[in-house]
């Protein structure tokens, strides 16, 4: 119970908490896209990209304004996305090898900007950090809030274009006959993936986010069948878990707060992998016994 | 020899060991797979040290090794189970294995050989300061013999296993038929790729090891389809990226596994517009020929349509092209400068008359159909 009053009135747990939470329903709803898209991969190395435009916008600024830094994670996974799809379309070369590349350079510009932020070393560089493995304990209230505000709006326009989004996802050629342009929204719902990372940076850190955004979805996919109900049980895995991995975090020392959630998502998932309703192995091996019976 | 010739040339050799088998993943469509590896042989290399009471390599090895295999079959049973695609499998599995690394290292060995830093960026600058000693003989540095040996690992994988790699890669059924199995030869590449994955991984962290392993062969494979050729490449792009890659680091005083990132993008940005076949150079010039030639076609089949008939001065002026074709006096110049570039026109007065060469052409476009005549 004294842990439950803490969260509640304590002000860094309960930042933290509401972050770890904000976090986990976001990237469930925009994840479970990515997965049924099969673009999970795609979150993990746009997650990636996103650090040499966090160092970019912190050289600039000299300031760790969250919704800048931000800003500059978002365009730079912006720009690697572009990238990663222009290479496919112009040099035929596979996804896999497109996304590899695109993720390490990115990477790697961004390994030298920070080393080169570490050189001046200043007071405020440790901050920067705390983007690659997520320092989910230091989140402040401002911080959260600039969560809550960019992925209130992700879900807002997943809750209005809630039917375009259902037809990309499964049928993409059907779309397209019925007048959907599927690219342009696809971009749209690549974009909301996007803020989804970027609201994950200063949590869980670039390394783990792809576990984020794939686990809920594709946990959520094991129970159901239906997309609305997916959406919902992926936003409940992800906010709990959440939730989870901060408490663990918060009571067990020295353990940092992405690896808590991420492990917490991994037993998660597991379980819905096994027992899952809809196409989990038990139930599914179920069926197939009945079916062979009969 | 000096601490920076030493860095250099230990990265010079695990790079290269991992463009080795880079190719053959790359070629696979695995490259995602290399992620996943690189990433989850973490909490292989934790096991050991935990068991070894140290750092050990080759127990480091064999658990790399070890953590490798298990993920690969741990996604091919999520895969195979048909509750999940690839990508969703792989993206499951290696974060799970990394951020189990991440915990134990940070829990209980933070501050020791293994910390979270040197996880993410490795630790190539000090690949000077460990050195190999047996019964109180220095051999050199550590770094040589971790390197040298996967150089020597891959290179001995590939000369023995050149054949059965190349046909399970390109043709699995026909490997099927002659004998050799594909799945053994892709445990068998994954746990070379896991243990390279470690010397790559202590030199420049878990995400650019993948750098090392995808683009020199991406690179490679970009500028020549002949295997041999693409693993000579993809071994002498390594070289250059990390030689170059060191010393601009050094220049500009920043981060080496960075900089040799960098510098490997910049040959795959090199490779991406020079390429012969798929190259965006050769993309445009090809794409330039193509349109000015069709615009010719278009020219020579409408004045053979035409010729003859009693609307031909009509039709053959050069305003008609404009005001009834409705052809851009750009487009329209452009057909006619190809079109008289080939000898097939020549202009009489204000109107344009095919030649005997040009009339031949046309015709054959009318017979292939490309054309429809009115």
């Amino acid at each position: 119970m004294n842990l439950l009053h803490d969260i509640l009135f304590d002000y860094t747990l309960r930042s933290v908490t509401l972050g770890c939470m904000i976090l986990g329903t976001v990237s469930g709803v925009l994840g479970s896209f990515a997965v049924l898209r099969k673009q999970g991969l795609m979150g993990d190395a746009l997650s990636h990209s996103a650090l040499p435009g966090i160092c970019v916008v912190y050289m600039l600024t000299g300031e760790k304004t969250p919704i800048l830094l931000m800003a500059g994670a978002g365009l730079a996974c912006m720009i690697a996305a572009w990238l990663i799809i222009k290479l496919v379309d112009n040099l035929g070369i596979d996804s896999g090898t497109s996304l590899a590349t695109i993720l390490t350079v990115f990477f790697g510009g961004g390994t030298v900007l920070l080393s080169v932020i570490q050189r001046g070393a200043s007071a405020n560089k440790a901050g920067l950090d705390k983007f690659l493995f997520g320092q989910a304990a230091s989140l402040t209230m401002d911080q959260a809030g600039a969560m809550a505000a960019v992925g209130g709006f992700a879900l807002i326009v997943v809750f209005f274009l809630f039917k375009e989004f259902k037809v990309i996802s499964f049928d993409p050629l059907y779309a397209r006959s019925i007048g959907i342009n599927d690219q342009r929204l696809g971009a749209l719902l690549t974009g909301l993936l996007v803020l989804a990372i970027v609201i994950g940076l200063n949590t869980v850190g670039v390394i783990l986010m792809s576990a984020m955004i794939i686990a809920p979805g594709a946990a959520a996919r094991q129970w159901t069948d239906k997309l609305n109900k997916m959406l919902l049980i992926a936003a409940a895995i992800g906010s709990g878990c959440g939730l989870a991995g901060a408490i663990i975090s918060i009571q067990v020392e020295g353990v940092p707060t992405g690896p808590a959630i991420v492990l917490c998502l991994a037993a998660v998932s597991a379980i819905s992998v096994l027992f899952g309703t809809a196409r989990g192995y038990v139930w599914t091996q179920k069926r197939r016994a009945a079916r062979l019976a009969s | 020899m000096s601490s920076g010739a030493i860095v250099a040339l230990t990265a010079v050799l695990i790079a290269a060991s991992c463009a080795l088998c880079g190719v053959f993943l790359v070629l696979r469509r695995m490259a995602m797979m290399a992620d996943a590896v690189t990433h989850a042989v973490l909490p292989g290399l934790v096991g050991a040290y935990v068991l070894a009471n140290g750092p050990n390599l080759l127990a480091g090895l064999v658990g790399a090794a070890a953590a490798g295999l298990l993920t690969v079959w741990l996604v091919e049973v999520l895969t195979r189970s048909r509750g999940l695609k690839e990508d969703s499998a792989i993206g499951l599995v290696f974060p799970a294995m990394f951020a189990i690394g991440v915990v134990v290292v940070s829990k209980w060995y933070s501050g020791e050989h293994i910390d979270t830093d040197s996880i993410l960026f490795g630790q190539l600058e000090f690949s000077w300061l460990d050195h190999f000693m047996f019964q109180g003989r220095d051999l050199g540095p550590t770094s040589f013999w971790m390197g040298g040996g996967l150089l020597l690992l891959n290179t001995i994988f590939l000369a023995v296993f050149y054949k059965e790699l190349k046909i399970t890669t390109f043709d699995p059924q026909e490997a099927e038929c002659l004998g050799i199995k594909p799945r053994p030869m892709h445990y068998a590449l994954m746990a070379v790729v896991a243990m390279t994955a470690v010397g790559a991984f202590s030199a420049v962290g878990a995400v650019l090891s993948v750098a090392l392993i995808v683009i020199p062969a991406a690179a490679a494979l970009l500028l020549t389809s002949r295997l041999p050729l693409a693993i000579l490449g993809s071994v002498g792009i390594a070289a250059i990226g990390s030689l170059g890659g060191h010393a601009s680091a050094l220049k500009f005083d920043v981060s080496i596994a960075g900089m040799i990132t960098v510098i490997l993008g910049l040959v795959f940005l090199l490779a991406a517009l020079i390429s012969p076949r798929k190259g965006l150079v050769a993309q445009f010039f090809r794409r330039r020929t193509q349109s000015r030639r069709f615009a010719a076609e278009m020219l020579v089949v409408h004045l053979l349509t035409h010729e003859g008939t009693a609307e031909e001065p009509i039709e053959s002026a050069y305003v008609h092209l404009l005001d009834e074709l409705e052809w851009s006096p750009k487009y329209a110049a452009l057909a006619t400068r190809e079109a008289r570039g080939r000898g097939a026109i020549l202009m009489v007065g204000d109107n344009f008359r095919l030649t005997a060469s040009g009339r031949e052409w046309a015709r054959d476009l009318a017979e292939q159909k490309r054309f429809m005549p009115a």
